[in-house]
This record gives C-alpha cells, sequence and structure tokens, in this order.
C-alpha cells in the first residue's frame, strides 16, 4: 500500500517533468520563429510588386511571384557597384589580415626576440580601444594621404587585427616544440618553418578567422561609410543604408537587396556552420 | 653578391632578427591607424578644426567647457546609458536560459542552436532595413498581427517613448545567439564529475545549477558582461538605419552623437572632445567590472 502510493507520487513527478520540458520545447520552438521569421519575411518581400508589398491586409507571401525587385535593384541604384566593393573590400582585408596575423601570432608564440612581450601587451591593447576615438584622425589622415574613396584607402587600416593575432598565437602555442627543432636540425631557415611547418598546420583555424575577417568587414557600417565619399564606392551596407535614408522607400527592391547583401553569408554558414561557431567560441575562451 | 646572399642566409637563421620582420607589418598598421589616432584624437580635442583638417586653432579647455554645458551631448549619454544597460542583461538572461534549454546534445537541440545563431552573422544594418518595415505601422506586418489578436499597436519607431525599447529589443534579438555560442562553449568546460558528485549528494538540479553551473561559469559570464557592454556604449548601426536618433533624439547615441558632430556638422575639434568623454567612461566601466568580476571569482 504505502510503495503504491510513492510509486504513484512518482510517476506523477515524472509526469510534471514531462509537461514542463513540453512547454520548454514550446517557448524554444517559439523563440525559433521569432528569430526566423523577419529573414522568411524579406525572402518572400524581395519577390513582390511594388503594389503588393504596401496592399491592406500584408501577407507573408506574394500574390505573385516576380523578379521585378531583382531586376529593378541593378538599374534603379548603383548595386552592382556596391557588391564589387564589398567583395574587394571584405576579401582584400582577408587575404591581407590573414597573412599578417598569422606571420605576428606566429612569432608571438615560437620567435625569441627582444621587446616581445611588450610589443604584445601592446597588440592586446589595442583591442580596448574602441572605434570612435579613432575614427576622427583616422577620417583625416586617410585624407591626406589621397586615399580617401578608394580600395586602399579601406583595406589597409584593416590589414591587421589584433583578435586575429591573438587567436593564431593561441593555436601556435598549442603545437609541440619537437617540430622546428627537428626543423632547425635539418638545415630549414625561419621563413621555411613557418612556410612549410607552421602555416599549413594551422589550417583549421586560418579558416575561422577568414571568415571571422570576411563577415565582420562585409557587415561593417560605419567605416566604410566614414573612408567612401561617393555613392560608387561603397560597399553594401553604407550604400543600402544611405540609400533608404534618402528615397522614397522602394520596399520590394530594398529586401532584394538585403536578400542579396546577406546570401553569402547565410550560404557560408549553411555550409561551413562549425568554423563560424568556432571562430565566436574562441573569442569567448580569451576571458 | 656572395656577401648579400651570406646576409641573408645570416637573416633567414636569425630568430631574433626574423621575429621582429614578422611582427612587423601588423605593428605598422597599429601604429598608424590606431596609435596614432589615439593620440591625435586627444590633441584634436583641444583645437577647433574644420572639416579637411585645416584651419587648427587652438583652444584649450574651450571643447570640454562647451561639452559640460551640451544638453545634446548628454541627452546622448542618457540614451547610451539606457540602451546599454537595458539591453546587456536581456541579453545575457536570454542568452543563459536558452543555453541551458538546449545544453543537451540532441538533434533538435542542435537545429535551435543553428537557428538562434543565424541572426548573429549577419550585418546589423541589413538586419535594422527589415525590422524597420517588419515594424512599420502602416504598412508593417507586426502590427497587422497585433491588431487581428485585439492589440492596440504603437508606431514603434516613431513614438519617442518606444523608439529606444524597440531599438533595444531588436539589438536583444540580434545579439543573444551569440553569446548563446560562448556560453554553450563554457558549459562545456565544466568537468562532468561535478554533477555526477553533486547527484550522490542529492543535490537537485537549481541547487545544482547555483552552485556548480554559475559559479564555473562565472569567467565566461563576466567576460560576455564586460565586452556586451564594451559594445553597446558604442551602438550606432541599428540607431543609425531605424531612427538616425529620432524622434526628438530620443534614440540619439553617443557615437551617432560623435558622427553627426563630426561628419555633418564638420566640427572635427568638439567631435573628438565628445569621443574622448565616452571613451573615458568606457574605459571606467570596464576597470569597474573586471575589478568586480575578479573579487567575485575570489569568493567563490
Amino acid at each position: 500500500m504505502q510503495n503504491s502510493i510513492a510509486l504513484k507520487q512518482k510517476l506523477r513527478l515524472k509526469q510534471k517533468d514531462k509537461i514542463i520540458s513540453l512547454l520548454i520545447k514550446l517557448v524554444l520552438v517559439c523563440i525559433a520563429i521569432v528569430t526566423i521569421y523577419p529573414f522568411v519575411w524579406m525572402f518572400f518581400t524581395s519577390f513582390k510588386l511594388e503594389s503588393d508589398v504596401v496592399k491592406f491586409p500584408p501577407t507573408i507571401l506574394p500574390s505573385k511571384f516576380v523578379l521585378k525587385a531583382y531586376v529593378d535593384i541593378w538599374k534603379k541604384i548603383p548595386f552592382i557597384s556596391y557588391y564589387k566593393n564589398s567583395i574587394i573590400f571584405a576579401s582584400g582585408v582577408t587575404i591581407i589580415s590573414l597573412l599578417f596575423d598569422s606571420m605576428s601570432g606566429y612569432s608571438f608564440a615560437r620567435l625569441k626576440f627582444k621587446g616581445k612581450n611588450i610589443l604584445f601587451v601592446a597588440v592586446l591593447c589595442t583591442l580596448m580601444i574602441p572605434f570612435h576615438v579613432t575614427m576622427i584622425p583616422l577620417f583625416v589622415e586617410i585624407t591626406r594621404m589621397g586615399l580617401l574613396n578608394s580600395y586602399a584607402g579601406l583595406i589597409i587600416p584593416r590589414a591587421s587585427n589584433a583578435f586575429g593575432i591573438f587567436m593564431m598565437r593561441q593555436f601556435f602555442i598549442t603545437l609541440p616544440k619537437d617540430l622546428e627543432e627537428a626543423a632547425r636540425i635539418d638545415g630549414c631557415n625561419e621563413f621555411k618553418i613557418y612556410r612549410s611547418i607552421m602555416l599549413p598546420l594551422c589550417k583549421p583555424a586560418l579558416i575561422s578567422l577568414g571568415i571571422f575577417h570576411f563577415m565582420y568587414n562585409w557587415n561593417d557600417l560605419l567605416y566604410p561609410m566614414l573612408l567612401t565619399t561617393t555613392n560608387e564606392m561603397r560597399p553594401i551596407p553604407a550604400g543600402l543604408a544611405l540609400f533608404m535614408g534618402a528615397h522614397v522607400i522602394e520596399y520590394a527592391l530594398l529586401m532584394a537587396g538585403a536578400c542579396l547583401a546577406l546570401a553569402p553569408i547565410i550560404i557560408a554558414y549553411v555550409f561551413a556552420q562549425r568554423y563560424f561557431i568556432r571562430g565566436i567560441a574562441m573569442t569567448g575562451l580569451k576571458g | 653578391m656572395q656577401l648579400t646572399s651570406k646576409g641573408i642566409r645570416k637573416f633567414v637563421n636569425d630568430q631574433r632578427r626574423v621575429g621582429v620582420f614578422f611582427v612587423l607589418p601588423s605593428l605598422t598598421v597599429f601604429s598608424i591607424f590606431v596609435f596614432l589616432p589615439l593620440v591625435v584624437t586627444v590633441i584634436f580635442s583641444f583645437f577647433s578644426i574644420d572639416l579637411m583638417g585645416g584651419n587648427f586653432k587652438f583652444t584649450g579647455l574651450d571643447n570640454y567647457a562647451k561639452l559640460i554645458g551640451d544638453s545634446r551631448f548628454w541627452n546622448s549619454l542618457g540614451n547610451t546609458f539606457y540602451y546599454t544597460f537595458v539591453s546587456v542583461p536581456l541579453q545575457i538572461i536570454l542568452a543563459l536560459l536558452v543555453t541551458l534549454a538546449i545544453e543537451r546534445k540532441t538533434v533538435f537541440n542542435a537545429m535551435l542552436k543553428s537557428v538562434y545563431f543565424l541572426p548573429a552573422i549577419c550585418s546589423m544594418t541589413i538586419i535594422s532595413i527589415i525590422w524597420t518595415f517588419i515594424l512599420d505601422n502602416d504598412i508593417g506586418i507586426l502590427n497587422y498581427y497585433l491588431r487581428q489578436i485585439g492589440i492596440n499597436a504603437v508606431a514603434w519607431l516613431k513614438e519617442p517613448a518606444w523608439a529606444m525599447p524597440t531599438v533595444i529589443l531588436v539589438g536583444v534579438w540580434k545579439t543573444f545567439g551569440f553569446n548563446m555560442v560562448i556560453f554553450l562553449a563554457g558549459l562545456q568546460g565544466i568537468p562532468i564529475v561535478y554533477y555526477e558528485a553533486a547527484q550522490i549528494d542529492g543535490a537537485g538540479n537549481i541547487k545544482q545549477f547555483f552552485k556548480i553551473t554559475l559559479p564555473m561559469l562565472m569567467p565566461t559570464l563576466g567576460f560576455v558582461a564586460i565586452t556586451s557592454v564594451i559594445n553597446s556604449f558604442q551602438v550606432f548601426d541599428q540607431v543609425f538605419v531605424m531612427t538616425r536618433g529620432g524622434p526628438l533624439f530620443k534614440t540619439e547615441t553617443t557615437v551617432q552623437y560623435v558622427y553627426s558632430r563630426a561628419f555633418e556638422a564638420y566640427e572635427l575639434g568638439y567631435a573628438s572632445s565628445i569621443a574622448e568623454a565616452l571613451f573615458l567612461i568606457i574605459l571606467i566601466c570596464s576597470i569597474v567590472m573586471l575589478k568586480s568580476l575578479r573579487k567575485s571569482e575570489e569568493s567563490f
């Protein structure tokens, strides 16, 4: 008797647990819907006619799927320039920064030289400096150098990144010491050790960091907006933000632009999610 | 010829020289584009300068005196604090709850994780453009839904009292997945034996959370809190796109104000003093938070 009551109580408790976990799942799914909804809405709106966008009541699906916005966007705004600029700016920074970051990271991790510690602290200090404190002199500098509104002006100030150096250093430091000792005995010089032994080993770290650099610069607004003065030189975010501020808004057109702007990042995310997450998780681990 | 190639050979085999050579490109970039501007901002803040950096006039502390009497500056600072100290706790609490809920490795949880993280990789500018339309009072779909269920909707981004909370919610929507990923990585670092031991001692879920998870997660939590505060103090993109600081300056943040003083009103000197003031505040806040984090870690 006693036993069966206890058993019943246990069962009831289990049932309560089940209901709670079901409720939690429901909440989680609701959050997921709220997270994904704006993307779905953007996607479908980009296939609408302008008249379809403003009609009442609004619907999420277009009454007729049309590609008008995707045709118009190249004609009504210099979207092809925006896209080209974004690609050149983001990949330019990524390639150069990967080279410089990995060189510095390698040097700080594995080579012995005078003043290493102080220089490394100086690099870490740049992580603490907000962009808004340096942006006014940076703008004046780039203007004086005659680089305003040029790809060089956009890429050079971002040619190295303290976070990238830190991340590469943390990676290189974990590699076993015998690697380069053996290479040195075999007569490899320092450049060859870096190029032929160390660099191939850090491919995963380089991919994560490369994705991070590309994404960061592809998405950035304030920095490229300051350093470009004509519509033809602006990357996508700056171009679209200023277009939105200056014109009677064409919603379908802007949503097509948004789709095209997000596409490379989201496609890369679908295929290489772990590299995105690893890069971000690593930023957290440095704390 | 013989000599130079010997010189090169000596160089490439010398760790000390190669070491310096390898850090040289990065340090040159930082010196010219970070450290020099950092110093120059301080100098600029004592001058009156017009846009292209011409027409310097030393004005001493005039800019700072002007700053103290500038109600638009104080308003922007208030808005920045409002944004930071509402959005950071929301971001962290939501991220923490979600992390705990999807911690177990199942296919369902992995899918949720991918979805929650999606906004974090997207451009804040593009996200803000999308939300501006969804939140629009006339054609926006959100207010249409709300009216359908009988809620009298407001013009989210145009109502002075609602604009900032709306901007904050969009920020939280975008950022919580980012924090979640960091928390998940932090949770993985907690040895499972602690939980096993707690279970043997009969500690329940809630007790386990407060006695193991939370203290062990403290360094990660502190790191996320500090970086979130620093980032939120610099909030710009979503405000620039969604409200341009309006309505009635209710969402104008300090970086937005620096931008508008420097690049719309062309007062580089005065804008530099505003930038310096915000930098100082960020610095003080980070130091205070770091100190209290150290203290709380010691007390555990």
